[in-house]
């Protein structure tokens, strides 16, 4: 208690220094690290650098859960950021905190900012927006999943260097791959998100029941269909023939496709960067391979990264440079720089079609491909996002059963439905925790 | 007989021992109580709405075959550690012993490992033993055609995470034991060698013996070091995975109360890992303790 008391007079210290200027600190909690970070680092600065109402005082948390966690602790004792970067997956748990987050739409309306939900990708949106439409926070870095080949790796094969389109043609390129010697054929990333989610989405397959779980907490998951099961057992029979390395439950794979390693890879759009930075590759980008025995495929695939939100319980005045913060963010200009520096997806129409007059994607060949991935057909509502309680928690149990399936432990119909139990329990104590 | 300092003030003893009091109640006894009182609630994220459930969080948790399954993962982990962390100690104690000509040198080497945070160690066999870019992945792969890719085998996971626990306690067991066999008095082992006993012979009934004081010091200790110790190192190394195999209970208390943000369950967890831990060391002190001769 005598420590937070001290803490109290150390931030009362800290606060009281800048207020000679009246200008009134904003603080952002985020979890971009690196060269992302620096990017951020620089939209908070130009921001601050326009203006002299506000500051935008930005702190780098961790990981994504690991800043959640701080910004739950900071809530709990009464500290919570004014503004607060969170993963796709944590929305639901944001969501549910009624009283915790003030809704970024209502925010906006309350300080009379400018603020039109259709301007936004509807992919992207509807992520983060509740069953009336309304968005509850600001989309920031989105991405998706995207296929990556390595030209360099065909070419030695014999195989012209085009990216197979279904994942029956990529099994025929793997034998030849294989064949050849290559001995990372293909990899993947976030195996849940791009095996299960994505693919689900992309393929118009519900994830779960309720309009994957937007519709309300009572949803349940479905990802034992049998086109999912048809689908994972595919990816374990590679997996024992040697034509699929699986490598990790995050983003390894990137590395290894960056490093040369691999010859095809479905990772993030995000990783592009790595890539070209790592030089060792004649990479190719193209949207996700699909089956083209499920009807109505391919459909759209669904975002990565994360959004902002908004915490409860500051004054009204920080209230109006937190809006005015967000509508400077939303700026064609201000989201196209962040685009093309980070690779995330422009969350306006307006940011695209100006990146697109500036001849960015003529020199930068495939740089659009998530936008158009993501925009494919108007999104369904197996399409337009996903909403699980504790979802952090269902991730992992979906992949550690992927697991057990990739290794032969179980057949990908047990592991499938093992997940599907597991992550029920889940979703059923999240439905009793939040009634 | 016992030769005990009796303090003439009444107070004095109590405000000796009270800092160490405050320490443990504050440390200890607080956030124990306050587990306890999580795991009978079941709360959002937030804490913003919490409602008293009684015993369901226990009662999901053992209708849980993974849950089950985590008790016996951390009963081969912890027995391995143990067994393993003993055995090769006490052996590079004793040839530590014996050595004579640059003793302090191997002692020193022998000691640095500890001075790795577990974390660290994680980190560095997760680099050495990479199912890719390992050094030791490459060398299993090029010498014996062994097939090394814990990503997706649960055992060779199991093997990773002990032999990198194990190697990060063995300077810690290793300082204890060559202290307990230079507490050995010389005569004995003499008077051992000169009645004909051999090597082997005096170790089993004149040091080991000797040393049991030592050992069961070091058994509590490294069991304790397998159940909590090693969390740091399997968040750097499997993260639990693959599927559950590595998930020892301490890791899946962690999971679920801080990135999954499920007090309730994640505190039920501790208050069973806490009665485990006083159930072993109750065992350990009453049952082994009577075999130790000082």
């Amino acid at each position: 208690m005598k420590l937070n008391g001290l803490a109290a007079a150390l931030a009362a210290a800290i606060l009281c220094a800048p207020q000679a200027h009246a200008q009134i600190e904003i603080q952002w909690w985020h979890s971009m690290g690196g060269q992302l970070g620096e990017a951020l680092n620089e939209l908070a600065n130009k921001f601050n650098g326009e203006q002299k109402d506000y500051k935008i005082v930005t702190s780098y948390k961790g990981s994504y859960p690991e800043s959640m966690t701080a910004a739950i602790a900071a809530f709990r004792a009464g500290q919570a950021p004014h503004m607060l970067q969170v993963f796709e997956v944590g929305t639901a748990t944001m969501m549910a905190a009624k009283g915790a987050v003030k809704p970024v739409y209502q925010l906006m309306k309350e300080q009379g900012e400018p603020f039109d939900p259709k301007a936004y990708l509807a992919t992207v949106t509807g992520y983060y927006s509740d069953a009336q439409g309304n968005m509850l926070s600001l989309p920031f870095n989105s991405s998706t999943a995207l296929f990556y080949i390595d030209r360099n790796k065909f070419k030695q094969a014999g195989l012209p260097p085009v990216p197979p389109k279904t994942w029956k043609e990529l099994l025929a390129v793997a034998e030849k791959l294989k064949a050849a010697g290559q001995s990372c054929v293909y990899t993947t990333g976030w195996p849940s998100w791009v095996h299960v989610e994505n693919f689900s989405a992309w393929h118009n397959l519900p994830i779960g029941t309720k309009q994957n779980g937007m519709a309300g907490l009572d949803t349940q998951f479905t990802i034992n269909s049998p086109a999912h099961v048809k689908h994972i057992e595919m990816l374990a029979d590679m997996a024992k023939r040697g034509l699929f390395t699986y490598a990790g439950r995050t983003n390894q794979a990137d590395s290894r496709f960056a490093a040369g390693e691999c010859a095809m890879a479905t990772i993030s759009a995000g990783a592009l960067g790595n890539v070209i930075k790592t030089g060792k590759t004649d990479w190719q980008i193209s949207v996700l391979p699909y089956h083209d025995d499920v009807k109505g495929a391919p459909q759209n695939s669904i975002i990565g990264g994360a959004s902002l939100w908004v915490m409860s319980g500051r004054k009204p005045e920080e209230y109006k440079g937190v809006a005015r913060f967000m509508s400077f963010l939303s700026r064609p200009e201000v989201q196209m720089d962040w685009h093309v520096k980070t690779g995330y997806v422009p969350i306006t129409q307006a940011a695209f079609d100006l990146t697109k007059k500036s001849g960015f994607y003529d020199k930068n060949p495939g740089r659009d491909m998530a936008v158009r991935q993501l925009t494919n057909k108007a999104p369904t509502e197996n399409s337009k996002g996903l909403r699980f309680g504790n979802f952090v928690q269902g991730r992992t149990v979906i992949e550690e059963e992927l697991e057990s399936a990739f290794a032969g432990r179980k057949t990908a119909k047990a592991a499938l439905d093992d997940a599907v139990k597991r992550g029920n329990e889940i979703l059923r104590q999240f439905e009793a925790a939040n009634k | 007989m016992e030769n005990r300092v009796v303090f003439r003030s009444a107070w004095l003893p109590y405000a000796l021992v009270a800092p160490q009091i405050a320490i443990t109640l504050i440390f200890f006894f607080w956030p124990a109580a306050q587990a306890v009182w999580y795991s009978f609630q079941l709360q959002d994220a937030f804490g913003l709405k919490s409602q008293f459930v009684g015993l369901q969080n226990f009662v999901t948790l053992f209708s849980d075959p993974h849950y089950l399954n985590s008790f016996r993962v951390t009963a081969v982990f912890s027995v391995s550690v143990a067994v393993l962390a003993l055995a090769a100690s006490l052996l590079l104690a004793l040839m530590a012993d014996r050595v004579v000509r640059g003793a302090m040198g191997y002692k020193t080497l022998l000691i640095w490992p500890y001075a790795v945070a577990p974390a660290v160690a994680g980190v560095l066999y997760a680099f050495l033993f990479a199912p890719s870019i390992g050094i030791v992945t490459y060398a299993l792969k090029g010498w014996f055609g062994i097939e090394w890719n814990w990503l997706l085998d649960g055992e060779q996971a199991m093997l990773l995470v002990v032999m990198a626990a194990v190697w990060n306690h063995v300077s810690y067991n290793f300082v204890f034991f060559l202290a307990g066999l230079q507490a050995i008095p010389r005569s004995l082992i003499e008077a051992a060698a000169i009645d004909g006993a051999g090597p082997a012979r005096r170790f089993w009934t004149v040091v080991f013996p000797l040393l049991s004081p030592t050992t069961f010091f070091l058994l509590v200790i490294n069991v304790v070091y397998a159940f909590f110790g090693t969390f740091g190192l399997i968040d750097a190394t499997t993260q639990g995975g693959p599927g559950q195999d590595t998930q020892i209970l301490v890791y899946k208390v962690y999971h679920d109360g801080v990135k999954a943000a499920d007090l309730g369950g994640s505190s039920a967890q501790s208050v069973i890992l806490m009665l485990i831990v006083i159930a072993l060391t109750v065992v350990q002190f009453r049952f082994i303790e009577r075999r130790v001769q000082y």
